[in-house]
């Protein structure tokens, strides 16, 4: 079966309500549409502008309003946070969907390794940077998620951004109060996605794919002491996309005992 | 554990994989027992075999008593040997204890001591103390012995564990089945088996030999099989009978490894493939509704490795194509036009247009043909792949074909294997640092064998025979959905249990 969005798309709505419109008014006996005089017309028109006018306005209304309106997301309130009881990294900076298109293997490496912005594998963005790509601006923007998950979609639709065949590039920094060897990161996404770990890209799952747990899991790599970047490129075809991270230790238990931060968030 | 019925499915096809390498003639053998990391077994007429890895077999060094059908267990620092002899016409007969604290004759502590008789028959009573078979009571360390055959009642006993003897000389033996020999007790989950061999021994591949059992909450019995019926009224739910090319197992005996691992021996009567020979053989004893069950080795021959844990397959961490290319999806519909749904010059085989009318879900309207792994393998990078987990789509990167390697030993059992990409060299291997790769083309290294043991419940534990610097057996092992590694293998956990399925 097909993959159903989170909610319905907007898109389609429309579509099925302009082709009802359509055929109700192709219903429509001639006379009553001669019984409208100019006024009445007038209002109508009016009308029409004035919703055609709204629902242009409302993505910007809802940027405006941010991530207030994202159920699962909120603005970070302190400087680190803890993973949560079951180890995910709860914290993120995530950089505005950017359009792309493609989920298998050599399209998802290919898409990832283009360069969208300066140093995009090496930069660590504060809140509310801004980068330029294709004459389009798009922002970093701090966030703590309720859940296990992030859920790309709520972050996507509460900026009026789209949801589907588009990038989101993830990251966050993972405070370690001492090296830790033989962990793994394991993370799960919708849809495809790359992870790098301190520069090193250490997973690639590909596909058109629904979030699983410890989905795509690294080889055993080590945690410096200090700070260590996590990076994500999740791509997504069409509907509901999200992803959740953490680490595993040795025994492949949920690695605990760091803080995430995502540099100073703006006011 | 659940047992895992795909796997059942696969044993109700199986026929015997391998014979044990080496030689491996025997009749009555014991339960198998190691000492200084040699598996040991002995048989009727003092015969003798001795192995380094339980896989490859040669003579041994023939005790000082020769009787029939001896069994051997291993207590504290002695290992002790009860045989059977026949004192006069059948059924006269009396069972002796020899002891040693090796069985190793190059060890200075390698001497056997005659420690006198525990169980007889005078030949008038029911019964004929021939085929001692032990058991050591995991519950309470007491040590018991069964015996008998045709001549009327196998009988229990208890032994002394210290010293081996009888441990009340004058309290009668208790009598627990009928119409059976080679009998032998084992203990499991609060359960008590009694295995022993119906039909006729030593008439070559007409021997009627196979191995029934019952069981009882108490030793003393009664033991009844599946149906509820007494051993003592002949019941016995069967265990294995012949198969394949062997003919006529009996003489059950208990391998437990450990790690949930368990096999068991049994000689057949005759192996056509050794010209009728009495051979060992050693098998996986599997668990089912609480009845013990014969399992297979594996057999040569392709296979999709799918993980208990998450469902998803070993694959090459390469590009999959749809078997029979990929199919353009006509005429709009979800997912019309989305990635996966180009189609490629010309199509794969079968990709034409489907049948007028029926659309996208009424397929080609031909018969796709399975992947040619040299058609799609021509973009796979030329040097080592990764591996990784995926859902099964019956395509090349997840075929593993699954080959024994002759000389390079094994294992109680079974050889090491080799395994490779079917149709192609890349063949699986274990890195240095405890991760899994696909090397271009099997050379032999021990990172590229593969030893493969049933487990009780039927799945598969699959382990390198070595893992570079790692000083601890490791074990494949499905850490994500999509990602697999080598790691410490945990008995309770599904993560290192594989199934080994047809694909």
């Amino acid at each position: 079966m097909e993959k159903q969005p989170t909610r319905s798309n907007e898109t389609g709505v429309m579509e099925r309500d302009c082709a009802e419109s359509q055929s109700q008014h192709d219903r429509q006996p001639s006379p009553l549409r001669l019984a409208f005089d100019t006024a009445t017309l007038r209002k109508i028109i009016f009308s029409v502008l004035l919703v055609l006018a709204y629902s242009t306005m409302q993505p910007i209304a809802n940027a405006a309003e941010g991530l207030a309106s994202a159920p699962t997301l909120t603005r970070p309130t302190s400087a680190n946070k803890s993973p949560s009881a079951d180890g995910f990294i709860q914290r993120w900076l995530i950089l505005e969907p950017i359009r792309a298109n493609g989920l298998t293997d050599h399209a998802v490496q290919a898409l990832v390794k283009k360069e969208y912005f300066s140093n995009q594998f090496t930069v660590v963005p504060k809140d509310g940077d801004m980068v330029a790509f294709d004459g389009t601006e798009h922002i970093w923007h701090a966030v703590d998620t309720k859940e296990y998950n992030v859920n790309l979609y709520h972050f996507a639709r509460a900026l009026g951004k789209p949801t589907s065949n588009v990038l989101l590039w993830g990251v966050t920094i993972v405070n370690c109060p001492e090296e830790i060897s033989g962990v793994r990161l394991a993370i799960g996404s919708n849809a495809a996605s790359v992870w790098w770990v301190n520069g090193q890209e250490v997973i690639g799952i590909y596909g058109d794919r629904q979030t699983v747990i410890d989905d795509g899991v690294s080889k055993r790599l080590t945690l410096k002491k200090g700070p260590n970047i996590v990076r994500c490129a999740v791509l997504n075809g069409g509907g509901a996309t999200d992803f959740c991270a953490r680490f595993l230790d040795a025994n492949d238990k949920p690695l605990k005992g760091f803080t995430v931060s995502a540099g100073e968030v703006a006011k | 554990m659940k047992f895992l019925t795909q796997t059942a499915a696969i044993l109700a096809l199986a026929v015997r994989s391998f014979a044990l390498d080496g030689d491996v003639r025997i009749h009555d053998p014991s339960t198998i027992v190691r000492c200084d990391g040699k598996y040991y077994t002995y048989g009727t007429g003092g015969s003798c075999l001795v192995s380094d890895d339980g896989w490859t077999w040669r003579r041994g060094t023939t005790p000082p008593r020769r009787g029939m059908a001896p069994d051997v267990v291993h207590l504290n620092d002695r290992y002790f040997m009860y045989v059977a002899r026949n004192v006069g016409a059948q059924p006269r007969a009396d069972i002796n204890l020899i002891w040693n604290k090796s069985l190793d004759p190059n060890s200075p502590d390698y001497r056997w001591e005659e420690a006198g008789v525990v169980a007889s028959s005078d030949g008038i009573e029911d019964c004929n103390a021939i085929d001692p078979g032990l058991l050591l009571d995991p519950k309470d360390g007491r040590l018991w012995m069964v015996y008998g055959s045709y001549f009327g009642y196998i009988r229990l006993v208890e032994l002394d564990p210290k010293a081996g003897g009888r441990k009340n000389p004058i309290d009668p033996p208790v009598n627990l089945a009928i119409n059976c020999e080679a009998s032998i007790m084992i203990a499991h989950d609060g359960w008590y088996y009694l295995l022993a061999t119906h039909g006729s021994c030593c008439r070559g591949a007409d021997s009627g030999y196979n191995i029934r059992m019952g069981r009882s909450k108490i030793i003393t019995g009664p033991f009844l099989d599946h149906e509820g019926i007494d051993m003592m009224q002949g019941g016995g739910k069967l265990f294995t009978g012949s198969g394949g090319r062997v003919v006529g197992p009996g003489h059950f005996g208990r391998i437990n490894l450990g790690d949930g691992v368990e096999k068991f021996s049994c000689h057949y009567e005759a192996d056509l493939d050794r010209g009728g020979a009495s051979v060992l053989d050693i098998r996986p004893l599997l668990w089912k509704d609480g009845w013990p069950l014969a399992g297979e080795n594996l057999r040569e021959g392709t296979y999709q490795i799918a993980s208990v844990r998450t469902g998803t397959v070993l694959e090459l961490a390469v590009e999959g194509v749809p078997v029979g290319g990929r199919r353009e999806r006509r005429g709009g519909g979800p997912g019309a036009g989305g990635p996966g749904f180009a189609r490629p010059g010309g199509g794969g085989p079968g990709a034409g247009g489907p049948p007028r009318g029926a659309g996208f879900f009424g397929g080609t309207g031909g018969v796709i043909p399975s992947q040619d792994v040299g058609q799609v393998s021509t973009n796979w990078p030329d040097g080592n792949i990764d591996l990784r987990m995926a859902n099964f789509l019956c395509q090349a990167q997840q075929k593993w074909r699954i080959t024994a390697v002759t000389n390079a030993g094994g294992y109680p059992g079974s050889p090491y294997f080799k395994i490779t990409i079917d149709g192609a060299d890349r063949a699986l291997a274990a890195t240095a640092d405890g991760e899994l790769i696909a090397v271009p083309a099997f050379t032999g290294a021990p990172e590229q064998l593969w030893r493969i043991d049933q487990l009780t419940d039927g799945a598969w534990r699959i382990m390198p025979k070595s893992a570079g610097s790692s000083k601890e057996p490791l074990a494949l092992s499905a850490v994500g959905s999509s990602f697999a590694t080598l790691s410490k293998f945990d008995a309770k956990s599904d993560k290192q249990r594989w199934l080994i399925k047809t694909p």
